[in-house]
C-alpha cells in the first residue's frame, strides 16, 4: 500500500509539472485527490488493513496527499502569474502621450503686480483702500495742495465731466478722504490702487488710462528714515533681495521733504546700461513726508502727527519686472499676451 | 534746462570736478540731469586752416579749390560754399575724421582735381540745423583771426563742451538760468560763487527824458523797468556767446537779440529789445489786450487777441504779447540803432494761459510762467546793458525808466534743530546744520532755541519750515539719512471682505480657465447704450473728449470686452475666455459724483476645450457661459436664491439669453450675441454674462458650521419623464422637490433627449433623485410613495408621463 502511494505522488507531481494550463492542472487534481480518484481509493480501502498498518498508510495517505497539494498550488501560482504579466502588458500605454490637462486661465499683470505689492504692504500692516475713479477736484487737486491755479489743474490735462468733477488724475484723492474720514486720529496706514486718468494720446509708453498705488503713513512721530526703511523692505521683497534704494531730492505738492526712489539696476546691478540709460538706477516712485498743508487741510494737526506718502505707477513696475516695452499691451488684451502671465 | 559744463565754470570753480561728477552732484541734490550730451564724441581732426590761395574749379561752376594752411601742412581742399571764395580762417575736417552721422572724411578726387579733408559748416560739425543762424546756413564757418591755424578747431568753438540736459521739478524755477544752477553747485561743492559783471559805462543821457512807462493793471505787471541804449550797431554777436546760445538750445541772430537771450540764460530774467525808433511813440503803456485786437507778433503771425492777454503798447497798439513774443513793427533788425530794453515781471498765469492759447510756448514765456527772482529784475537789464555796449558798441543812457515796485522778497522762516532731525530721523548738529545754511546762501539768525533764516529772493519755492528741512537733507545727502522703521503701535495690516471677495472671484475665474483682461473705461457714446443692465435715459460724458471712441464712461463692461475679442480675432486668437472687474459708471441724479457699480463680465469664443488625441473639439456654448456664472456665485457663497430666466435683451439672442437673479432681483444676465449684431460687429459667434458684482458680494458669514456627515445610508432613485418640449426643465425640477419632500437631498438632470421614439414636440428628461434621512435608514416601501407623488405631480401639474 505504502510503495502504491509513493507510485502515486510521482505519478502525479510528474502530471503536474506537464500541465499546460490551469485547465489541465484541474484535470490533474481531479484525477489524483478528486472523489473518485486513486488516493480516495486507497482511503477507502483502509478498512480491510490491520489495526497496527491502519495509522502508518492514514498518514502516508495524508502526506502524499499534501504534497500533490502543493505541488498543484505551486504550479497554480505558476500560471496565474504569466496570466498578470501578460494582462498587463497588454494593458500598457504610451505614457508620454499629453494628460487630460486643466487648462487655467491667467490674472491679467497689472492685477498680478497690484496684489503682489497690496501683499507686501498688507504684511507690513497697511490696509487696502480704494476711492472713486470719477473724483470731486476738491480731493483730487485742492485737498492735495494743488491750488486752483496751479498748472496740472488744466483742463486740457484731465477729463473733466463738469466744472467740479474729473476722472481722477491720481490716486492721492484717496488720502484726503482717507484722512478726513480719520477725524484727525492716526494712524493711519493705507495703499490705494486704482484707475486713473489723463489726457494723454495713447503710444508705447503713454496710455490716457493708466493703473497707480498711492501709500500714506501717518502717525506720530514718522520720520523720512522710516520712509526709507519701509522702501528698503518693500523693494528688496518686491525686486530681489540683492537690490538697493536710493533717495534723491524731487517735488510733489503734497509732499515736503520730496523724494524720487531709485531702484539699482536689475540688468546691470548698476554699473550702467541701456536700460537704466547709463545711471545705474531705475526711477521706480515718487514720495515724501506728507506736507503739514495736507495734514491740516485734511483735519490732522501737523504738530503732533508727521507722515511718509508714496506713489508708484503699476504698469512701470510691471514693465520694468517683465520688460514689457509697450504700454499698449496692457489695454489690448491680446492672449498671446496675457497667457503669459499664468504663473505670476 | 541745458546746462554747458564750460560755461558753468563761468560762475563756479569746478577744477578738479568732471561733468559726469558734476551731473551726480545735481541729481543727487534735486536737479535731476537726465542726459549727458557730448556733441563731439569721436571727431578727432577738426581743426584751425587758413585758406592761403583760391580759385575756381575748373570742371565745376559752385566748386571753389581751396589752398589751407593747416599749420604743419598745406592741403588742396575742393568746397562748395559760396562763402569759400573770400574766407580766411576756417574749420577743416582732416582724412579719417569721423563727423556726426558717421561721416567718414576722406581724401579723395572731386572731378579730377584731388580734394585732402572737408572744409566745415556747423551743421556738419553736429550743430542741430535748427540753431544755425539764418545767415550761416549753408556757409562754411569763418573762424575770427585769432583762431591759431593748426589748433583743434571744436576747442576754439567751444563745441568739445558737455552739456548737461536737467529735468527740472516745477519748484524750483531758480535754477532755469546758468547762476541758478551754479548757486546749487556751489552750496553742494562748498565753492564760491562768482557773480557776473554789470558794470558798465553811462552817458550823460537821462533815458527817463527819452520814454515814459506806464502801467495800467498794476497786478499783470507788478514791475516794468525800461533800459536805453543808443547807438548800437548790428552785427553778428561774438563765436563764443553764439556757441553758449547754441549749446543752450537757442539759435543764434544778431549781437542784441542774442544778448537779451544770452542775459536770460545766464540769469532767468526775460529781456526784451525794441527797435526805439521804430516803437511809435515815446512812451511805453502796458495793459489788458481789446477783445478782437490784433497785432503781428514776430514770427509774422496775426494773432487776434483778447481781454486776458497782457499787451505792451506804443499807447495805440500793442508792441509784444507781454513775456510771450515781440511785436514785428519794432523788431531789432539790420538798421536799428537805439535800443528800447524792456525788463519786467508779469503775471504767470496771465502769460501761461496766453502762451498756451496761441500756442507760443518759448524759452521767455516758460520763465514767466515759474515766477522770477523778485531782484533779479534790474540786474539783469544792467546785465545786458554791459554787454550792449562792449559787444554791440552802445551807449547807455542813464537810469532805468520804471513802474511799480519790485516786490521785495523778503522771506523769514523760523526753524529749529530739534525739527530737522525729527523731520528727518537724522542726528545733526547745530553747527553742521548752520553750515549747510550758508552753503545755500540762507541768513542765519540764532534765537536761542531757533534760527530766523532768511531767503534769498531767488528762491521762491522756500516758504515753510519743511521746505527748509528739505533744503538741509538735499544739500547733506538723501543717501545719508539713516534707514530705520516706524515705531507705531503695531496693528495687522489687512484686506477687506470685499476685497478678498473680489480676488476669490478673480481666483475662481482663473482656475475656470478664463484670462483676465482689462479694458478702457471710456467709451464711444454709440457704443454706450449696449448691455446696459438697467435702462438709463443719460450717460456720464466727458466735457472735451479726445475722441469720438472716448466719450462717455462705460455702463457695461461688455462693450470694451468685446472690443478685445475682435482684437483677439483679428490675429488668429481664435479660443478665448476672458473675463474683466471693473466699475461701470451711472448717472447719479442730484448728487456731484455718478454711481460707480463693481461688475464682472466674461466672452466666450470658439473652442472651449481644444481637439486632442483622445476627444474631440468642444466649442463654447450658452452652457459654457451659464456653468462658469453658476461656478462663481457658489464660490461666493450664493448657493441658495439663485434663479434662470428667459430674458430678452438687445445685442443678445432671442432663444439663448436669460437674466440671472438674486432673490429675485435681477443681478445681471447670460447668452449668446445676437447673430446680426455679431456679424455687423464683425464678431465671431461669442457667448457672454455680465453681473453686478456688488450684488455678490455678500458678508462673509463667519458662523458657519459644517454639516454632520449622514449616519444612514441615501436612496437614489433614477426615472424618465416625458414633458412638452417648450416646458422648462427648472419648472420639471422645482416641481420634483416640492413633491419630493424633506427627505430629497438632490435632483440631478442627467439626460436631456429629443427625437426618435419620442412624439414630436415632447422631450425626455431623465433624474437621478437621492434621498435621505438624518435620523434612520429608509425603507423602500417609503421611496416607492415618495416617488409615486413626484410622478403624480408631474403628471397633474405639466402633464408629464413616466418615460417606461
Amino acid at each position: 500500500m505504502i510503495d502504491r502511494l509513493e507510485e502515486l505522488k510521482l505519478e502525479a507531481q510528474s502530471a503536474v509539472t506537464s500541465s499546460q494550463d490551469k485547465k489541465e492542472l484541474e484535470q490533474v487534481r481531479i484525477n489524483y485527490l478528486g472523489k473518485k480518484g486513486p488516493i480516495t481509493e486507497v482511503l477507502r480501502g483502509m478498512g480491510k488493513l490491520s489495526a497496527e498498518e491502519r495509522p502508518v498508510v492514514g498518514q502516508k495517505a495524508n502526506e502524499v496527499r499534501e504534497a500533490i497539494q502543493a505541488s498543484i498550488d505551486s504550479k497554480q501560482a505558476f500560471f496565474e502569474e504569466a496570466e498578470l504579466q501578460e494582462k498587463l502588458s497588454a494593458e500598457k500605454i504610451d505614457v508620454t502621450l499629453p494628460g487630460k490637462k486643466v487648462e487655467a486661465g491667467s490674472p491679467h499683470p497689472l492685477t498680478a503686480v497690484v496684489e503682489q505689492i497690496e501683499d507686501i504692504f498688507v504684511g507690513l500692516g497697511f490696509e487696502v483702500t480704494e476711492g472713486p475713479e470719477v473724483e470731486l477736484d476738491y480731493y483730487n487737486f485742492e485737498m492735495m495742495n494743488l491750488p486752483a491755479d496751479h498748472p496740472a489743474r488744466d483742463m486740457q490735462d484731465s477729463f473733466y465731466v463738469s466744472e467740479d468733477t474729473l476722472l481722477r488724475t491720481q490716486t492721492s484723492p484717496v488720502q484726503a478722504r482717507t484722512l478726513q474720514a480719520a477725524k484727525g486720529e492716526g494712524p493711519v496706514r493705507i495703499i490705494c490702487p486704482g484707475k486713473v486718468y489723463r489726457r494723454d494720446e495713447d503710444d508705447a509708453t503713454h496710455s490716457h488710462q493708466f493703473m497707480q498705488i498711492e501709500g500714506l503713513y501717518v502717525d506720530k512721530h514718522v520720520r523720512m528714515s522710516d520712509l526709507k526703511g519701509v522702501f528698503d523692505t518693500f523693494v528688496k521683497e518686491y525686486f530681489g533681495s540683492d537690490r538697493a534704494i536710493r533717495l534723491r531730492p524731487s517735488y510733489f505738492p503734497f509732499t515736503e521733504p520730496s523724494a524720487e526712489i531709485d531702484v539699482n539696476c536689475g540688468v546691470c546691478g548698476g554699473d550702467g546700461c541701456r536700460v537704466c540709460k547709463q545711471s545705474g538706477w531705475i526711477e521706480v516712485l515718487g514720495s515724501g513726508m506728507v506736507h503739514p498743508r495736507v495734514l491740516e487741510m485734511n483735519g490732522f494737526d501737523p504738530d503732533v502727527y508727521s507722515g511718509f506718502a508714496f506713489g508708484m505707477g503699476v504698469e512701470r513696475f510691471a514693465m520694468l519686472k517683465y520688460g514689457i516695452d509697450d504700454i499698449r499691451h496692457f489695454y489690448t488684451n491680446d492672449t498671446r499676451f496675457l497667457s503669459q502671465f499664468k504663473h505670476v | 534746462m541745458l546746462v554747458s559744463y564750460q560755461w558753468l565754470q563761468d560762475y563756479v570753480d569746478l577744477s578738479g570736478v568732471s561733468p559726469e561728477e558734476v551731473a551726480e552732484l545735481l541729481t543727487r541734490g534735486g536737479l535731476e540731469v537726465d542726459h549727458i550730451h557730448r556733441y563731439h564724441d569721436g571727431m578727432d581732426g577738426v581743426v584751425v586752416g587758413k585758406i592761403t590761395d583760391s580759385g575756381p574749379h575748373p570742371d565745376a561752376d559752385k566748386l571753389t579749390i581751396c589752398q589751407v594752411d593747416l599749420g604743419n601742412q598745406s592741403s588742396q581742399i575742393i568746397c562748395g560754399a559760396t562763402n569759400a571764395p573770400k574766407a580766411s580762417k576756417v574749420v577743416v575736417a582732416k582724412p579719417g575724421t569721423v563727423l556726426p552721422g558717421n561721416r567718414v572724411i576722406e581724401a579723395t578726387e572731386i572731378r579730377g582735381q584731388k580734394s585732402e579733408g572737408m572744409i566745415c559748416a556747423l551743421d556738419e560739425l553736429g550743430v542741430s540745423e535748427n540753431l544755425v543762424s539764418k545767415e550761416q546756413q549753408d556757409l562754411i564757418i569763418e573762424l575770427p583771426d585769432d583762431a591759431e591755424v593748426g589748433s583743434d578747431a571744436l576747442e576754439y568753438l567751444g563745441l568739445n563742451d558737455v552739456v548737461l540736459e536737467i529735468d527740472l521739478t516745477p519748484n524750483r524755477s531758480d535754477a532755469l538760468s546758468m547762476l541758478g544752477v551754479a548757486y546749487d553747485i556751489s552750496a553742494l561743492l562748498d565753492r564760491p560763487i562768482k557773480v557776473p559783471e554789470i558794470e558798465h559805462g553811462a552817458v550823460r543821457k537821462n533815458a527817463i527824458d527819452q520814454v515814459s512807462v506806464t502801467v495800467e493793471a498794476g497786478v499783470d505787471v507788478p514791475y516794468y523797468g525800461a533800459k536805453i541804449i543808443n547807438k548800437v550797431t548790428i552785427a553778428p554777436s561774438p563765436l563764443w556767446m553764439q556757441m553758449r546760445l547754441v549749446a543752450a538750445g537757442m539759435r543764434p541772430v544778431n549781437n542784441v537779440v542774442d544778448i537779451t537771450n544770452y542775459v536770460m540764460l545766464e540769469t532767468g530774467q526775460p529781456l526784451h529789445a525794441f527797435d526805439y525808433d521804430r516803437f511809435g511813440s515815446k512812451e511805453i503803456v502796458t495793459r489788458r489786450a481789446y477783445a478782437g485786437e490784433t497785432m503781428t507778433t514776430l514770427d509774422e503771425q496775426v494773432r487776434t487777441l483778447n481781454e486776458e492777454d497782457i499787451v505792451i503798447t506804443n499807447g495805440h497798439t500793442p508792441t509784444a504779447l507781454a513775456g510771450v513774443m515781440g511785436g514785428a513793427s519794432c523788431e531789432v533788425i539790420e538798421t536799428t540803432e537805439n535800443i528800447l530794453l524792456e525788463a519786467a515781471q508779469f503775471d504767470s498765469v496771465r502769460v501761461r494761459n496766453t502762451a498756451k492759447r496761441t500756442n507760443l510756448r518759448s524759452e521767455s514765456s516758460t520763465r514767466f510762467e515759474k515766477g522770477l527772482d523778485a531782484q533779479g529784475t534790474v540786474q539783469a537789464a544792467e546785465r545786458a546793458a554791459y554787454l550792449l555796449e562792449k559787444y554791440a558798441g552802445g551807449a547807455v543812457l542813464n537810469g532805468i525808466v520804471e513802474s511799480g515796485e519790485m516786490p521785495v522778497f523778503e522771506q523769514e522762516v523760523e526753524l529749529s534743530l530739534g525739527a530737522v532731525n525729527t523731520r528727518l530721523g537724522t542726528e545733526l548738529d547745530q553747527k553742521e546744520t548752520e553750515e549747510i545754511l550758508y552753503r545755500l546762501g540762507f541768513g542765519v539768525e540764532d534765537l536761542g532755541d531757533r534760527w530766523r533764516i532768511s531767503i534769498p529772493s531767488r528762491r521762491l519755492d522756500i516758504n515753510i519750515q519743511e521746505d527748509l528741512i528739505e533744503e538741509i537733507a538735499r544739500i547733506y545727502g538723501y543717501d545719508r539719512i539713516p534707514t530705520t522703521y516706524p515705531v507705531s503701535e503695531r496693528s495687522a495690516g489687512r484686506l477687506s471682505n470685499t476685497q478678498k471677495l473680489k480676488r476669490k472671484a478673480r481666483r475662481f475665474l482663473e482656475g475656470a480657465g478664463l484670462e483676465e483682461a482689462i479694458t478702457y473705461s471710456l467709451t464711444s457714446e454709440e457704443k454706450s447704450k449696449r448691455f446696459r443692465l438697467d435702462e438709463f435715459s443719460d450717460d456720464v460724458r466727458v466735457l472735451m473728449p479726445m475722441s469720438e471712441e472716448r466719450k462717455v464712461l462705460r455702463q457695461s463692461l461688455l462693450l470694451q470686452l468685446l472690443d478685445s475679442i475682435s482684437y483677439n480675432k483679428n490675429r488668429q486668437n481664435n479660443d478665448l475666455a476672458l473675463f474683466e472687474m471693473g466699475a461701470v459708471f451711472l448717472p447719479n441724479p442730484g448728487e456731484k459724483l455718478p454711481s460707480e457699480l463693481w461688475h464682472i463680465a466674461g466672452a466666450f469664443s470658439g473652442n472651449w476645450t481644444a481637439a486632442a488625441w483622445n476627444k474631440t473639439a468642444e466649442p463654447v456654448d450658452f452652457y459654457t457661459a451659464k456653468g462658469i456664472v453658476e461656478g462663481l456665485l457658489e464660490q461666493l457663497g450664493l448657493n441658495e436664491g439663485v434663479t434662470y430666466r428667459v430674458a430678452k435683451r438687445e445685442q443678445l439672442h432671442p432663444g439663448q439669453s436669460a437674466d440671472v437673479l438674486v432673490n429675485g432681483q435681477v443681478v445681471g444676465f447670460i447668452g449668446q450675441l445676437h447673430p446680426t449684431f455679431a456679424t455687423r460687429e464683425g464678431l465671431p459667434v461669442t457667448y457672454v454674462f455680465e453681473l453686478r458684482g456688488e450684488a455678490l458680494l455678500t458678508e462673509q458669514d463667519k458662523t458657519m458650521r459644517y454639516d454632520p456627515l449622514p449616519r444612514f445610508p441615501a436612496i437614489k432613485r433614477d426615472f424618465a419623464v416625458v414633458v412638452d418640449a417648450q416646458i422648462a426643465a427648472s419648472e420639471v425640477q422645482h416641481v420634483i422637490y416640492e413633491a419630493a419632500g424633506a427627505w430629497v437631498k438632490d435632483v440631478t438632470l442627467f439626460d436631456v433627449y429629443e427625437g426618435e421614439h419620442l412624439e414630436p414636440g415632447k422631450k425626455s428628461l431623465a433624474y437621478s433623485v437621492t434621498f435621505l434621512n438624518k435620523e434612520r435608514t429608509l425603507v423602500d416601501e417609503e421611496i416607492a410613495n415618495v416617488h409615486e407623488t413626484i410622478v403624480e405631480r408631474l403628471q397633474s401639474k405639466l402633464g408629464a408621463s413616466l418615460r417606461g
